[in-house]
């Protein structure tokens, strides 16, 4: 495959949609303006399982405004076996939090405050939300497959024997909390029906999704749904599926035909409607010989979904890909609870596998006396130890080196003592990242050229705030061999060309390797039919995604090393994360201004999920308890005082046209692990499980 | 979320007339705390009395050399003032670590007193909390009580007082000013606030329809080399897990007077007297203030997720007084 040379890409351009966003002029999907909107608020269950026995809507619906209320008594019924989308379809309760009924109002106050007003009576069933006694007593199951590239259950060689044999070993379990995604802009949506067309206004990573969902949900023919979505403010994975907020949205609009419903879920409710990672309980087992090489990886990890649906975090994805080893295990299993289903967030899998395969390598290289940059650099694969496939690239070891120079990485015999500043314990602590390159099908590309040479690009792709616009006009500059301002890229409308989501770190790859085939058709077919220069009236090429041809033949993955400086309060356990450091290997960057924003961006949620995050679900009620901004704590900007981010230089031409591999969600990948072994190597305690807060470190 | 009313304050007088006619109606300051326990359904009042034009926005120094802060100060504005910032470092220190600068423009000293406590099921209607609901059942107990109280606790509640602003002013002997129905009093800091006892749902010691309208600094020499250390979950932006605000007077190496209030630990900022009694009159070494740290928290009473703040609280208080000891060398 022949990759395109870069002379718009490669340059770190301002987001084209910076200043009118600045300026509050870009339009997010609840700010449309619309004619006579009417609002929506939501009620739900305050029981974990049960059932409705009444329901009384008569305060509510007799308040001025109100314009309408939806239960399952008069909720249309959905043509779809989704279990979350299935709201107001029974009396049945399967989780705390559920939407039960919804106020449509001419206010957004009338609104609220109707949804108040609706008395729900229950019969509460007794719950089961809790994933370590479901471990414990071995209620689970192993999931179906996740990705079919990714194997769920892994058995290579003999691991029980070789961790026997094994001269050093390792074995520990880790622990990771729920975490919630919380992009700024929450979930909303306006839903209009017009005679039997849905006009939808989304905060969306998919638009064709959204498309395909709903119509399937109200029995419709998607080419009567028309969905927007021309910026996002944020999702980190919550808005790749839809949720039933979007079909509570879409049921009331039906019960007020004409007029545009505006829904945005509540911060509260961000908790609950939305997807979240699935707490992990995560068991690695390694052995080594003398000499810290690998001789066995056992990796097991323990995760809950709902009794609604199934969603696995996959956390042991990353481990066969890691470290070449002669015996390997991979087992994943899940337990069916009461309460909400899981769903995709940034780096679902590595970003708390990785936590756990990290911090047992730093173990191993504390229990071998080695350097932990050393230990994984002897422990390099030279192919992909599962399948024996070449890697087509791999920058771990380049990483490793690059970034342990540019952090000023001291080698040690992994017994060094910490330092001590200012009654400050100071350490330092190594993780590698890695991430696999995706490609999502499903995408086509309209490229139009008018004789003024003015190209548009047409595709219901998204940007949802990572700089996608800007860093694939670039690729389609480049793709068509024009300058920069000849091209116009028109994303976010369903009217477009179908496009694959936003997600995976494959929105650039797969868009942009589409783009990159309508570019070479377009200029194939000026040269061919029409010598050399456009037609006056135009011309127009609709192309669809490539296939690899590589595919099969390759592993693809991005690969990172991220470096961490540490200091513990000797007497509070207070942390501070001074520097953070990583550097990466993600094939070709298109615009480093808005990749290294996505790697320090994921850097940064690592650090705070290092130390920070954790959603406290009380087993009591059911439901997540410190539900808002002010107690589910994010890193603050007190918190993150200098991350870099950098890359090394990697050309690979087996992943796509655009020879890129993706850097939305490594950085996220790793950043945890580096910063436990960071607080390790400053005070000797090993904290294994997230996050790291000052009283696992108190000196008591 | 209700509908209610909302109408402005000229005087303290009136506007304390309008409350007491009303008993669902409440205060308006910067409704940084108010309006969000409103859109939770916590906090119901029908009518808003917006009092930030009938108290005072001014901070002005007293005769006997004393400091008199008007109620409707923004939070950013004490924090900013320079007889603040020069004779009571402790109170600008604790209001700068609170909260943001955006809430802090908008807060107003009066409301920073009487925020409601940060107990998770006291913000959630849909769970049992007898502060929120008395007779309800306290969740915390058994609950998620990391950030809760050890001292002072009840069977009935464990909530911790949240204020920064109110650990600093007990330290420094601080007066509140109000004015109610029966006519006008000051009450000193300390008992502005009351531990939960049987009846949580009082925060504090005042009547409906009391304003507060000033808060009285007494002149206090060793408050000028005072000093607030909040030790919290991140490095901002967050409430205390435990805080000390505290000034000492050494002289020949003698502890000639001292004042350490802790906040994050009870359901009212903690005066530590029984450690302040200990160390007068001796030597100010890290032993003693172990000492008397230790009898401070000797009657501590940890829930299940926060026995470790007394080995916190206990090494914040020496660590703050000894630097201030330390720096005073
Ligand atoms: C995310 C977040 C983080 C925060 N972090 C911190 C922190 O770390 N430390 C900290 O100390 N605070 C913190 N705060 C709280 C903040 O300091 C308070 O919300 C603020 O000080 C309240 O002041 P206000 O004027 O807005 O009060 P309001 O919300 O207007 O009122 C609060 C209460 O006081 C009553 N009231 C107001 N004025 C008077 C008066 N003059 N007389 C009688 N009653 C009155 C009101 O009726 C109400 O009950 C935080 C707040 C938020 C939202
Ligand atoms: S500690 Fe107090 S505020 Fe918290 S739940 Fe118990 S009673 Fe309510």
């Amino acid at each position: 495959m022949s990759i395109i040379p870069a002379r718009a890409m490669g340059r770190p351009l301002d987001r084209f949609d910076g200043a009118d966003k600045v300026r509050g002029l870009a339009p997010y999907a609840y700010e449309h303006p619309v004619a006579r909107p009417a609002y929506l608020s939501a009620v739900r269950s305050t029981i974990a399982t049960g059932q409705i026995m009444g329901i009384d809507c008569s305060q509510a619906s007799a308040q001025p405004g109100v314009l309408g209320v939806l239960t399952h008594l008069n909720a249309p019924r959905l043509g779809t076996d989704d279990g979350e989308l299935r709201i107001l379809q029974s009396e049945e309760v399967a989780f705390r939090g559920q939407f039960v009924g919804a106020v449509i109002a001419e206010t957004s106050e009338i609104a609220r405050h109707a949804a108040g007003l609706v008395r729900v009576d229950y019969r509460p069933r007794p719950h089961d939300v809790d994933l370590e006694s479901s471990r414990e007593q071995g209620r689970l199951r192993v999931p179906q497959q996740i990705m079919p590239m990714f194997p769920v259950t892994v058995d290579k060689g003999d691991v029980e024997s070789a961790l026997a044999a094994a001269s050093v070993r390792v074995e520990h379990n880790y622990r990771t909390p729920w975490y919630n995604h919380n992009p700024i802009e929450p979930h909303t949506t306006i839903a209009c029906w017009n005679d039997d067309q849905l006009t939808l206004y989304v905060s969306t990573q998919y638009l064709m999704g959204v498309r395909s969902t709903v119509a399937a949900a109200f029995r419709l023919d998607p080419q009567q749904v028309r969905v927007y979505a021309p910026h996002v403010g944020g999702a980190f994975g919550s808005k790749v599926p839809v949720h039933s907020d979007l079909i509570l949205a879409v049921m009331a609009a039906q019960l007020v035909p004409g007029r545009s419903v505006r829904f945005a879920l509540t911060r509260h409710q961000m908790f609950t409607q939305t997807g979240y990672r699935s707490p992990t309980i995560q068991r690695v087992r390694l052995g080594a010989d003398a000499e810290g090489r690998l001789t066995a990886v056992d990796h097991e990890s323990f995760e809950q979904t709902s009794r609604l649906g199934e969603f696995a975090e996959h956390a042991t994805r990353a481990t066969p890909t890691m470290y070449a080893t002669p015996h390997l295990r991979i087992r994943q299993q899940v337990a069916a609870l009461d309460l909400p289903t899981p769903s995709i967030m940034r780096a679902p899998g590595e970003s708390v596998g990785m936590f756990a395969l990290e911090s047992a390598m730093d173990e191993l290289a504390v229990a071998c006396g080695l350097d932990p940059v050393e230990l994984r650099l002897r422990n390099e694969p030279v192919a992909h130890p599962l399948d024996g496939r070449p890697f087509s690239s791999r920058g771990l070891a380049a990483c490793l080196r690059e970034g342990a120079r540019r952090f000023g990485w001291q080698p040690r015999q992994a017994t060094t003592t910490p330092s001590r500043q200012d009654g400050w314990l100071v350490g330092t602590g190594v993780a590698a990242s890695t991430y696999p390159v995706l490609r999502l099908p499903g995408s086509k590309a309209t490229i139009r050229v008018t004789p003024d040479g003015r190209y548009t690009v047409l595709m219901a792709a998204v940007d949802i705030g990572t700089g996608t616009r800007t860093a694939l006009t670039q690729v389609a500059a480049d793709a068509l061999r024009v300058d920069l301002a000849q091209v116009e890229l028109r994303l976010g409308d369903t009217a477009y060309p179908p496009a694959a989501q936003e997600g995976g770190s494959a929105g650039i790859t797969s868009w942009g390797a589409t783009i990159c085939v309508g570019a070479d058709e377009l200029r194939r077919r000026i040269a061919a039919e029409h010598g050399g220069t456009i037609p006056a009236d135009g011309l127009e090429v609709t192309v669809d995604m490539p296939e690899n041809p590589h595919l099969e033949q390759y592993a693809m993955h991005a690969f990172g090393a991220q470096f961490a400086e540490v200091r513990v309060h000797g007497e509070t356990g207070e942390i501070r994360v001074p520097r953070q450091l990583g550097v990466f290997a993600v094939g070709r960057v298109v615009n480093p201004k808005t990749a290294r924003s996505q790697l320090i961006g994921g850097m940064t949620m690592g650090l705070s999920m290092a130390l920070h995050e954790a959603s406290l679900l009380d087993p009591r009620y059911g439901h997540v308890i410190n539900h808002d901004l002010a107690t589910y704590h994010v890193s603050s900007n007190a918190d993150v005082p200098a991350v870099q981010a950098h890359w090394i230089a990697e050309q690979d031409d087996q992943l796509n046209p655009v020879g890129i591999k993706g850097a939305g969600e490594i950085g996220i990948v790793g950043a945890a692990a580096a910063i436990a072994n960071a607080v390790h190597h400053a005070t000797g305690v090993r904290v294994r499980e997230l996050p790291i807060t000052l009283d696992k470190l108190l000196t008591v | 979320m209700r509908p209610f009313r909302y109408e402005r304050a000229t005087d303290p007088d009136g506007a304390v007339a309008l409350l007491s006619r009303s008993p669902q109606a409440a205060f308006l300051g910067g409704g940084t705390n108010l309006v969000d326990l409103m859109k939770l359904d916590v906090a119901r009042p029908d009518l808003l009395i917006d009092i930030r034009g009938a108290v005072s926005g001014v901070i002005e120094e007293l005769p006997d050399g004393g400091v008199r802060i008007g109620a409707g100060v923004s939070n950013s504005d004490l924090a900013a003032e320079p007889l603040i910032r020069e004779r009571y470092p402790v109170v600008a220190q604790a209001v700068l670590n609170g909260a943001s600068t955006q809430l802090r423009n908008v807060a107003t000293v009066g409301g920073n007193l009487l925020q409601r406590t940060r107990c998770l099921y006291f913000q959630d209607i849909t769970t049992a909390c007898n502060k929120r609901q008395p007779g309800s059942g306290c969740s915390a107990i058994d609950g998620h009580n990391r950030d809760l109280a050890i001292l002072g606790t009840s069977p009935d509640c464990i909530a911790t007082q949240p204020s920064d602003l109110a650990v600093a002013l007990a330290a420094v002997d601080a007066t509140v000013q109000t004015v109610g129905p029966d006519g006008s009093r000051g009450i000193p800091l300390t008992e502005l606030h009351r531990l939960p006892g049987s009846e949580p749902q009082h925060d504090n010691v005042l009547a409906h329809g009391e304003l507060i309208t000033a808060v009285d600094l007494p002149p206090l020499a060793m408050a000028a080399r005072s000093r607030y250390r909040k030790i919290r979950d991140r490095a901002s932006y967050a409430f205390a897990l435990v805080s000390v605000a505290a000034a000492i007077d050494v002289a020949d190496g003698q502890v000639r007077d001292v004042r350490i209030a802790l906040g994050g630990v009870a359901h009212k900022p903690w005066r530590a007297r029984r450690a302040e009694d200990l160390l007068r009159g001796g030597p100010a070494t890290e032993d003693r203030l172990r000492r008397a740290a230790e009898a401070e928290l000797a009657e501590a009473q940890p829930q299940s997720d926060n026995a470790f703040k007394i080995p916190l609280a206990r090494n914040a208080i020496v660590r703050t007084v000894l630097d201030l000891v330390e720096a005073e060398r």
